[in-house]
């Protein structure tokens, strides 16, 4: 017998980008929380992931999850220098704008409002586009960002003499393309396996 | 031990200055390669074979223009499923991502652009499982928000399960990522050298 494909229960549909939390319903099975083994629960990462359709979803390849997640928190989350987390977290909500996640870029414009307190800024990336004037700094970020997330890659040298004008150093560049590269494999991901509920 | 991927293809040597700033994020520069060996060379292919994982990396890599990168992922393919694979990139390519939103305000940013799958005789080329996974795949790479529930019983059609399934998407997910690390780690190791 062939697996299903899942009805999401009824539910509002999110029709703008937003910073509201937004709930995910999978469209394929996840593993039952009951027949998480040991080797689920490593690749989980967080014990607390347990929670989450997505992950139990993603943990059908413990291996290829474990791994994305300690790619994606490496590139986040480690402290030393480079580009500041509020800067992370734009290029990850305007590749989420740009590939349309609505989503993921809830997420992590939240995170970019938070950690840069630049709320107005974040929410103007998200209601008139990559393209909402948001100061030099940033607007070189996102640009990089939108040139990262075309396929083909359209990111040149003007990209990055433009990230070097605003102040940015070679590891923080390579924060932004890793940052964007990211959401660029994790949009794949919530796009296709589910569907943001309001 | 393999030399790391994304190093190798983004031309970065060691003792350079991208070396070193590869070095600052070294879990993530791990973690990339370890993504990479758990999708390209696992412990237990299970359900998609390693031809397969293969055969679709280099059809993503195709998608993308990386001539070089989609090289490195073709190697040890057999020459009637790589020239398949060719076909099928030259009949699907183009710009992305394009595609929809739920209706309302954003349906003015729609953008259109090919929807495809494989014609019959190139599907019998393919297989049935593979010409399924390409058309997904071809979804996932150039208009990932158009994905809907009926793409995935696509798949389900064709004989994949739920976990074959997770994999495939990783498989395009990921080569995503690492594509445009290594494209975006080359141009700046260009930059780098340039200015020195």
């Amino acid at each position: 017998m062939t697996d299903p494909v899942l009805t999401p229960p009824p539910h509002a549909v999110p029709a703008v980008f937003t910073r509201a939390q937004l709930d995910w319903l999978p469209w394929l099975e996840p593993l039952a929380p009951e027949a998480l083994t040991p080797r689920h629960m490593a690749a989980l990462v967080d014990a607390a992931r347990a929670g989450s359709p997505y992950f139990r979803l993603l943990a059908r390849d413990p291996a290829a999850l474990e791994a994305r997640t300690r790619t994606d928190k490496d590139i986040f989350y480690n402290t030393d220098a480079g580009l500041p987390r509020a800067e992370r977290e734009l290029a990850a909500a305007a590749t989420s704008r740009v590939n349309g996640c609505i989503y993921c870029a809830s997420v992590h414009a939240r995170f970019a409002a938070t950690y840069s307190k630049r709320v107005e800024d974040v929410q103007r990336l998200l209601d008139e586009g990559t393209g909402a004037a948001l100061g030099e700094r940033w607007e070189a970020i996102v640009a990089a960002s939108v040139a990262l997330t075309a396929t083909p890659v359209a990111f040149g040298p003007a990209h990055v003499a433009r990230l070097r004008q605003v102040g940015l150093d070679e590891l923080a560049i390579a924060d932004v393309i890793q940052s964007a590269a990211f959401f660029n494999w994790a949009n794949r991901l919530m796009l296709s396996l589910g569907e943001p509920a309001a | 031990m393999m030399t790391d991927v994304i190093d190798r293809l983004a031309g970065i040597q060691p003792g350079s200055a991208l070396d070193a700033v590869r070095a600052r994020r070294a879990e993530a520069r791990r973690q990339a390669q370890a993504s990479h060996d758990a999708l390209f060379a696992p412990e237990a292919p299970g359900e998609v074979t390693l031809e397969e994982r293969r055969a679709l990396a280099a059809y993503v890599c195709g998608l993308h223009g990386e001539a070089e990168i989609e090289a490195f992922h073709a190697e040890g393919l057999a020459a009637g499923l790589r020239a398949a694979i060719a076909e099928a990139v030259a009949a699907s390519g183009g710009p992305g991502p394009f595609g929809h939103y739920p209706p309302g305000p954003l349906s003015a940013e729609d953008s259109e652009g090919l929807v495809w799958q494989p014609d019959q005789v190139l599907a019998g080329r393919l297989g049935a499982r593979l010409a399924a996974a390409c058309a997904h795949l071809h979804m996932l790479v150039l208009h990932p928000r158009d994905a809907a529930p009926a793409d995935l019983q696509r798949l389900l059609d064709a004989g994949w399960s739920t976990t074959g399934i997770v994999t495939l998407s990783q498989i395009a997910a990921f080569l995503s990522f690492q594509i445009r690390t290594i494209r975006g780690l080359a141009v700046l190791r260009a930059s780098l050298e340039a200015a020195s």
